[in-house]
């Protein structure tokens, strides 16, 4: 694994600061996105996206639908090569490999980069099989240490006391939010580095929404965590930092706090206070 | 003045009503006939056939005398037919629609691809009949054997095949394969252990159909020339054999009365074979159904 | 709640880069290269056709003139002095598709008409599977169906009937291909948007107004396909016509005699003992070939139709 941790190497503008005020320590830069272009065939989807990202904090990227933050999320693991005529310019960094180079295999890229998805979309099998499934397509068959991530990953999503006397049955009888935690559960079965969510409770009630929340402030000590959420509440509650997306631009990017109280941009403020998206 | 005369209209009314109502019964009753057709046809096999139908029918080869005519050798040979096309035509098959769903680019080679297989599948059977006469019999000396047939046959089955499989494939929803290429998995270990899990109950239920019709089709192996009369069993996959419809035929266009009931029993045992077959289809399906 | 790194026993990412081998890697580039060999296997079986029937019946060609073949009215393969001239099969062939279609067609559309703008969601559940039964009959049972059920039946009613003729496996034919008109229609008349019948119904139209008037003229292309087809898998139907329909070759439009059918020709001579080589057996493939190519055309006709007039709603 590429473990060479630098610093940011460019004077990041804004995010250097912890928001402890006493603490003066530079966060690892994860991501470093720059000049970053993507194109939908003719259309133009992603302009300019320059974005650092940081270990062991929550970046929230908000916007109305069709903004890009999708797009740019599902860049940041090229799970976008899975739409046919994508092209793209620029660098996307991670732990500063650029990760656009296509000798950069992809499938090492996501064992480091986990994702969670809109919808919950567990594999029509049992609960125990969905979290082996990573570790098992990489090779780990032990079943003793199999077992142990079973129940380190369900601890570490916080599903297991639900499920830990069903482990064998049907993912399918789990409910929305329940299967959206055991998507977690497998994404963290391979220890990755950094987590991407994609609006990972839009398809959920409240108070499933709630427990997922709750459960993302608990995983950045130990992992870097993407967000993309619709909800600007979910955003403020729980990132650390936020971007605002619109029209495949990157309008503001700051710590939450400033964003959400004392926006730069007059768009921004606009689409905080609700005057569209 | 008005353009419309509403008394005309009301008028008109119980007219276009009962035509209405005629036309619905009309249409009620085609919608009868092919009922009423299968019903007669299953009651006339039934009735003429169940008589035949005993122990030493399976037991018996075919015989010049009716009393003595048995399906021993073309059940069992119906048998060894499908051993040789369940394989070839699966393998073939579903590696084919994998193909074409999972890794073909949309090119001019894809299109031809594609274009031939819905061709394929309207070429009526005896022309594959002509096919495996001149390649299996012929170029490839395989002469009139189990293998021969079965190659000719998987041929034939094989669009039935390829399009059930695409179709489960296709149906097999998106965001699982995500799922799976999220975790870092390859495109083959994605399709193996997340796609082809999930279409399983489509391909399967496809196959069954496919093989159904492998089981009922005459036309192809009486060109290839498989014997209409025969009295052992085959032990090899390049021993000549007989199959079940065409045993039927056999016995359907000679011209005795009895073995008109010979053939009705022969067909008693072929429909129960197909039941039987599409039987398991449908409890596949509805085990599988729907789960995502 | 996540247990802390460092109580680990082992790391998961660290198995991880121990288990990865280069092997994974050839796997995947190996794996397309076979799929795209069984594809281009379905390639390769309309090629081996084309190129089988053509190159036999090529050399049927250096036996018997093309011209005598495609304008010969006398099919007599096994007289002494034999002719080949393919329009008595053709003509069989044809007698036997126009009555299926005169069957077919209306009982077919009918059917799908009903299914889909009358029959509640629980008749269409049970009447479906029964047409499904109706399609995956063995064609050798409805062979034997048309000779000792319907022949006979006709022949009590109209007493002239030979035993062999075309009148019955023309009507099993058209029993044998109506669902496919039936089922297929049907897939046509469905797919119609709800929101185009509520406007017919809106007006005051009755349902069959708005079925004929409406939902037919929108649904055609797909019922017409549909036909086609159906009547291209009649043109290819060997068992049904070679058990019931004889084999007498034959150019006059009296459907009550035996005839003999492309198919049915392909049939005889199999089942018979000419000899590999000679002029009739390279005579099977010339009646392939032109049997291939009637429903080739008709199948791209097919395809043609639906792509072509597939409505944009």
């Amino acid at each position: 694994m590429n473990m060479t941790l630098t610093g940011p190497k460019k004077a990041p503008t804004v995010g250097i600061e912890n928001e402890n005020a006493d603490s003066v320590f530079l966060k690892e830069t994860v991501y470093e996105t720059s000049d970053l272009n993507l194109w939908y065939g003719e259309n133009h989807a992603l302009k300019n996206i320059n974005l650092d990202m940081y270990q062991n904090e929550v970046t929230a990227i908000i916007g109305p639908s069709g903004c890009g933050k999708s797009t740019y999320i599902k860049t940041l693991n090229r799970m976008i090569e899975l739409v046919p005529d994508v092209k793209t310019t620029g660098q996307i960094k991670y732990r500063n490999r650029n990760i656009l180079d296509q000798s950069y295999k992809v499938e090492d890229l996501r064992t480091q980069v986990g994702m969670v998805f809109q919808k919950p979309n567990p594999f029509p099998k049992s609960i125990y099989e969905n979290v082996i499934y990573g570790p098992k397509i990489h090779g780990i068959k032990n079943k003793k240490i199999l077992d142990q991530i079973v129940e380190k990953s369900l601890k570490g999503a916080a599903i297991w006391d639900e499920v830990k006397d069903r482990l064998h049955e049907n993912a399918y009888g789990l409910s929305g939010g329940q299967q959206q935690r055991l998507c977690i559960a497998r994404c963290l079965a391979i220890e990755p580095d950094v987590i991407l969510m994609d609006e990972p409770t839009s398809a959920l009630d409240p108070i499933s929404t709630l427990k997922i929340e709750e459960l993302v402030q608990e995983l950045k000590k130990d992992f870097s965590i993407i967000i993309v959420t619709h909800n600007m509440q979910q955003a403020a509650r729980i990132s650390d930092k936020t971007a605002f997306f619109l029209n495949g631009e990157v309008i503001e990017y700051s710590d939450t706090n400033t964003i959400f109280s004392n926006p730069n941009d007059k768009r921004t403020e606009d689409y905080i206070t609700g005057r569209f998206g | 003045m008005k353009l419309i005369n509403k008394n005309h209209v009301v008028k008109k009314m119980p007219t276009r009503l009962a035509v209405n109502s005629i036309c619905k019964g009309l249409f009620f009753l085609a919608t009868l006939f092919g009922l009423l057709v299968l019903a007669i046809l299953f009651y006339r096999i039934f009735t003429q056939g169940i008589g035949h139908l005993n122990f030493d029918f399976f037991q018996n080869f075919a015989s010049r005398r009716p009393e003595e005519a048995g399906v021993k050798a073309a059940l069992i040979g119906s048998i060894w037919l499908m051993a040789v096309v369940t394989p070839v035509s699966l393998l073939l098959g579903v590696g084919t629609a994998i193909y074409l769903e999972e890794y073909a680019r949309k090119n001019w080679i894809t299109s031809f691809i594609k274009l031939n297989i819905s061709n394929l599948a309207g070429v009526p059977s005896i022309v594959f009949g002509l096919l495996g006469l001149t390649v299996f019999v012929r170029a490839l000396a395989l002469d009139r054997s189990v293998l021969a047939a079965g190659l000719t046959m998987s041929l034939l089955v094989l669009p039935v095949i390829i399009v059930a499989a695409q179709e489960a494939i296709r149906s097999v929803p998106r965001d699982l394969r995500e799922a799976s290429y999220g975790m870092g998995a390859t495109k083959w270990q994605t399709i193996l252990k997340v796609v082809l899990p999930a279409a399983i109950p489509g391909i399967l239920t496809g196959g069954i159909l496919a093989l159904s019709r492998a089981i009922g089709e005459t036309a192809p192996l009486v060109v290839v020339g498989i014997p209409l009369f025969i009295a052992f069993l085959p032990q090899s996959v390049m021993d000549t054999f007989t199959v079940l419809p065409m045993q039927i035929y056999n016995w359907t266009s000679r011209p005795q009365e009895e073995f008109q009931q010979v053939a009705a029993a022969g067909i008693i045992v072929l429909l129960a074979l197909l039941i039987l077959m599409n039987s398991i289809a449908v409890i596949i399906r509805n085990k599988f159904q729907k789960r995502y | 709640m996540l247990e802390p790194k460092q109580t680990d026993t082992y790391s998961v990412q660290q198995l991880i880069l121990e288990k990865k081998s280069k092997k994974r890697w050839n796997i995947e580039k190996l794996i397309p290269k076979l799929l795209f060999l069984t594809a281009v296997i379905s390639v390769l079986i309309t090629i081996g056709i084309v190129l089988t029937l053509i190159f036999e019946t090529f050399i049927f060609f250096e036996k018997v003139s093309i011209v005598e073949f495609l304008t010969g009215h006398k099919w007599l393969p096994f007289a002494s002095t034999p002719s080949f001239g393919v329009m008595p099969l053709v003509v069989g062939t044809l007698k036997v598709t126009v009555i299926a279609a005169i069957v077919a067609v209306p009982i077919g559309l009918a059917t799908a008409i009903f299914l889909s703008e009358y029959a509640s969601e629980k008749t269409r559940r049970i009447i479906k599977p029964i047409l499904e039964v109706l399609a995956g009959i063995p064609t050798i049972v409805y062979g034997f169906f048309a000779l000792t059920f319907v022949t006979p039946v006709l022949r009590d009613i109209f007493p002239s009937l030979d035993m062999f003729n075309a009148i019955s496996p023309g009507i099993v034919v058209g029993i044998m291909i109506m669902p496919m008109i039936a089922s297929l229609s049907e897939d046509a008349l469905v797919s119609v948007p709800k929101s185009i019948r509520e406007g017919a119904y809106a007006l005051g139209a009755t349902k069959l107004e708005t079925t004929i008037k409406v939902v037919l003229p929108a649904a055609m292309s797909g019922i017409v396909a549909s036909i086609v087809l159906a009547l291209s898998r009649a043109i290819g139907e060997t068992m049904i016509v070679s058990v019931a329909g004889g084999s007498t070759p034959s150019m006059s439009m009296d459907v009550t005699n035996s005839i003999q059918t492309m198919t049915a020709y392909i049939v005889q001579v199999s089942t018979g003992d000419a000899g590999y080589g000679t002029t009739i057996y390279y005579s099977i493939y010339a009646v392939g070939m032109t049997l291939f190519v009637f429903t080739l055309i008709m199948n791209l006709l097919a395809q043609f139709i639906s792509r072509k007039f597939r409505e944009e709603y």
